[in-house]
Formats: structure tokens, sequence, C-alpha cells
């Protein structure tokens, strides 16, 4: 990696930033359809019906920003105002290591020998955006929520982080780079399947989705550490949602699924030069949105665990488990040398 | 990137001096993390990634959250905050500061000293593991027995506590 980056890396940070600004905006939509349709009813389907109700998605957004802008007089005024702006800026600057397509497309803003590191980081700093917005609101509710935020999200994320190593070990590299190109004959899903189940559930309650969504549960908390959000301000929150999906897609695709490349059996088939650069993003966006749509099924078809159910889970399987798989992984590099 | 790395220390001294002079306990620990960023960002320039991802993963991201944690959990007011106010006395500065006078001189001697060493090539997370698994070997070994003490401590407490709650029951 050269520091400072050259010039392309800087082109790149828009395009990504407002690319995946708008996905989530999308997301937003594509999900009530989704779960409408799995649920049997129609979701929003009214507002430009010649696109599938996708109108809906715009009109939402332009309701958020001509919303009064509350902000509690009760609360901490400093950290009301942080707290989604953190959430949304540290999982958009996750998004700096991501390759979108193979070495030779430069299609990654830094290709960094942190790089899965550097996901972990992002992800543990968003802890603060959550814990801040349910302690500055000063509402029982926000902060039950935020309370459940932080300390479901710490848990997880060692164990995040521990499934994560074992892709590690069998790379050899923290570059995301490196892991994809590692996978070019067997993607990671075989030797690593534990890693890839805990790295899943991990990744559901880093991002506080259903059924992990406790830190938010409707009918216990009302809305959670955003109960007294609204606005803007809410609408940041909704997006880091998103975006915390989307990176966690992924991620599961490149260190699970092979990122841009094709099936070992196909990837032969892969012309050169531009055209592989339009098929690798073109593959690893299908795939990136076949996970977003399993967790959005997950959401439809699981119901809520108990926060205590939650927590147990964490600590007594996968903890061990993600341990076993590291030791395992590790003997195993060690044995065939 | 000399550029760079004037900013990152302003702004580590700066958010350092807010967290002992800050008043609001809540408040001090995000200036705490701004701090452990800044730090963080000057290992980067310094050429050890690996080291400024850890900073930001275990001090900001793990630690500082469970400082947060307990602060929130006290549910520290505006008491807390006049208490504060009431200890931050100007005088309560003049022991501190003579204390550190002998460091401030150590620190001058140092730099006015020979040229200190920067890293002038990246230390990668291979080279930390290899050296961590190599001549440190018995530091990683005294730190993971200090963590297993700590594992075991706080099992006692948790099922000590748990079985007290079964008795209650």
């Amino acid at each position: 990696m050269e520091f400072p980056p050259n010039i392309w890396s800087y082109v790149l940070i828009l395009p990504i930033a407002v690319g995946m600004l708008v996905t989530a905006l999308i997301l937003v939509w594509w999900e009530r359809r989704l779960l409408g349709w799995w649920q049997d009813r129609k979701g929003p389907n009214r507002v430009w019906p010649w696109a599938g109700g996708f109108g809906q998605a715009i009109a939402d957004a332009v309701k958020l920003l001509a919303k009064d802008d509350w902000v509690p007089p009760f609360g901490d005024r400093l950290f009301f105002v942080l707290a989604p702006a953190i959430v949304a800026g540290s999982m958009l600057m996750a998004y700096v290591v991501v390759p979108w397509a193979p070495r030779e497309s430069g299609l990654i803003i830094t290709d960094s020998n942190i790089a899965v590191l550097w996901f972990l980081a992002m992800s543990s700093l968003a802890v603060y955006g959550v814990l801040l917005a349910g302690f500055a609101s000063n509402n029982k509710y926000a902060l039950l929520g935020g309370l459940r935020a932080a300390a479901q999200m710490v848990t997880y994320e060692v164990f995040m982080a521990l499934s994560l190593m074992g892709v590690v070990i069998l790379a050899g590299s923290f570059s995301l780079l490196d892991i994809v190109e590692d996978q070019a004959e067997l993607w990671n899903i075989g030797p690593q399947f534990v890693g890839f189940v805990i790295f899943l559930l991990a990744g559901l309650a880093e991002t506080h989705r259903l059924p992990f969504d406790l830190p938010e549960a409707e009918h216990e908390l009302t809305g959670g550490f955003h109960t007294e959000y609204s606005g803007m301000k809410f609408g940041l929150i909704m997006a880091a949602e998103y975006l915390g999906l989307i990176i966690t897609s992924a991620m599961i695709v490149l260190l699970f699924f092979g990122g841009w490349l094709l099936p070992p059996a196909l990837q032969s088939l892969v012309p050169t030069g531009l055209a592989s650069a339009l098929v690798g993003l073109g593959v690893f966006a299908a795939k990136i949105i076949v996970f977003i749509n399993f967790f959005i099924l997950l959401r439809a078809a699981i119901p809520r665990p108990r926060y205590d159910q939650l927590m147990s889970l964490g600590w007594k399987i996968l903890l061990p488990l993600s341990l076993v798989n590291v030791l395992g992984t590790g003997a195993w590099m060690l044995w065939t040398g | 990137m000399e550029s760079l790395f004037y900013i990152a220390a302003v702004t580590a001294l700066a958010s350092t001096v807010l967290v002992v002079t800050g008043k609001n306990a809540s408040h001090a620990l995000i200036y705490l993390i701004v701090s452990l960023l800044s730090v963080a960002v000057i290992f980067f320039l310094l050429g050890a990634p690996f080291a400024a991802a850890l900073e930001i993963v275990v001090y900001a991201g793990a630690i500082v959250v469970l400082f947060l944690f307990v602060v929130m959990m006290l549910n520290l007011g505006k008491g807390s905050v006049a208490r504060e106010s009431a200890w931050l006395r100007p005088r309560m500065w003049i022991l501190p500061c003579l204390l550190t006078i002998p460091l401030f001189l150590g620190l001058v001697y140092a730099l006015s000293g020979e040229s200190v060493q920067t890293a002038a090539s990246m230390v990668g997370p291979k080279t930390v593991g290899t050296r961590l698994f190599g001549p440190y070997l018995l530091a990683v070994e005294l730190a993971g027995i200090l963590l297993l003490a700590a594992l075991v401590g706080s099992y006692h407490l948790g099922r000590r506590y748990l079985s007290e709650r079964r008795e209650e029951v």
C-alpha cells in the first residue's frame, strides 16, 4: 500500500459513498416489498406502480427531509446531534477497504494489509453512535435500548473477529484482495463453514437487524435507542442500518464466497481486460444481493429471541465454537505445511 | 504527510487536555475516544498500521465502550458535574504539575539528544506476529496468565451472585 494513495482512490470515494446511500434508499423500499410478498400482503406498491411502487422510497425520503427536526430539550444536545452522524459515518468508512472487482481493475479505494481489521474497527466505532443516541435522548426506553445495543454489539464483535481469523489463517493475509484471490480454487465456505455461520450470526447482531434487533424491539422498548429521533436524523440512523446490511453481505461474500470470482469451474471463461472488471463487479453485486435478500428472509421468517438467550448463545456456544475453529484451522495449516 | 502528523498530534493533545479538565464524565470519555483515534492516526503515519487498527479496535472500540456503558448505567446528572467542578479548583493543579516536571525534563532531554529513530519501513501484521511469538513470547504468556486470572476471578464473582439469587428465589 502506497501512501499517500494515488488520485484514483480519491476519485472513487464520491461514487461509492453516493452509490451506497442510494442503494440504502432502494433497500428501504425493496425490503418492505419483499416482506409484503413473503407475508402474503401487498407492501408499498401505489406510488409509481409502473416501477413496482419505488416512488414510495423517494416520497419517504422527502418526508423525512421536510419534517420538523426536533431535538429534545431535556437531553444532551451535542450527543443527540452527533450520534446519527457517528453511526452513518463509521458504516460508510468501512467501505474504504471493499474491493469491488479484480485487482487489475483498481476498483478499490485502498488495498490495505489491515483491511479486515479496519472493517472490525469501524463496526466497533458504530457502537458509539447507538450508545450515545440512547444516552442523549434522556428517555428510559432509549437508554435501555442503548445499553442493550452496546452489550450486544461488544459481545458479538468478539466472535465476529474470531470467526474471521480462520479465513485470515488460510489466506495468510489481512488484505481482502489477497483473501479473495486465495479462494480461486476453493471458496472458503467449504473449509470455513463454522466460521461462516458464526460470522453470519455476529453480522446480524452487529447490525441489530431482526431477529436480533433487541436494542429497538418495538413491543418492549417503543423505538429503542432511536425513540426520540425524528426527521432526517432518524433517516440517517435508518440509512446506517441498511449500510450495515450491505457491508455485512459484502464481507460475507468477500470472505466466504469468493468475492468477484465465479465458481472455480467457470472462472476460466471470464475474458481479460475491461470485461473482467465488469464481469467481476456484476458477479460481486449479484452475490451481495442474494445475501441481502437472505437477511430480509430471516427477518420475515424467524421470531426474536429473548435478550438473555441472545447473550448466552453468544458466550456459551459461539465463543467456544469460534476458538475451536481457529485452533482447528491453525492445526490444519501446520499439518499440511 | 508531515502536516497530517501535526494535525493528529494537536488533536490528540487538545482532546487529552479536555479529558482531564472536562466536568461532564460522558463528554470527557468522548474526548478520550478522539484522543485515541488521533494517536491511531499517528501510529499509522509512523508506518505501523497494525498497531493503529488495534488501537481503534481494542481501546476505542472495546475498553472505552465499557467505561461509557458504566457511566450511562450510573446516570450521572447535574449533581456530579457540580461535584466535579468543585474538585477542579486551581490549587488542585499544583501537585500534578510538580509531579510532571521530571517527566517533562526527561522528554526534553530525550528529544535534544540523538535524533529520534522513527520507523522508516512499514511494520505489517506478520512482522508483529512473528516478533510477539518469537523474542517476546514470555510477555505474551505473562499477559495470557493475567487474562486467565481475570477470567477466573470474574467467573467466580458471577457465580456467587447467581447462587445467592437462586437461594432468594
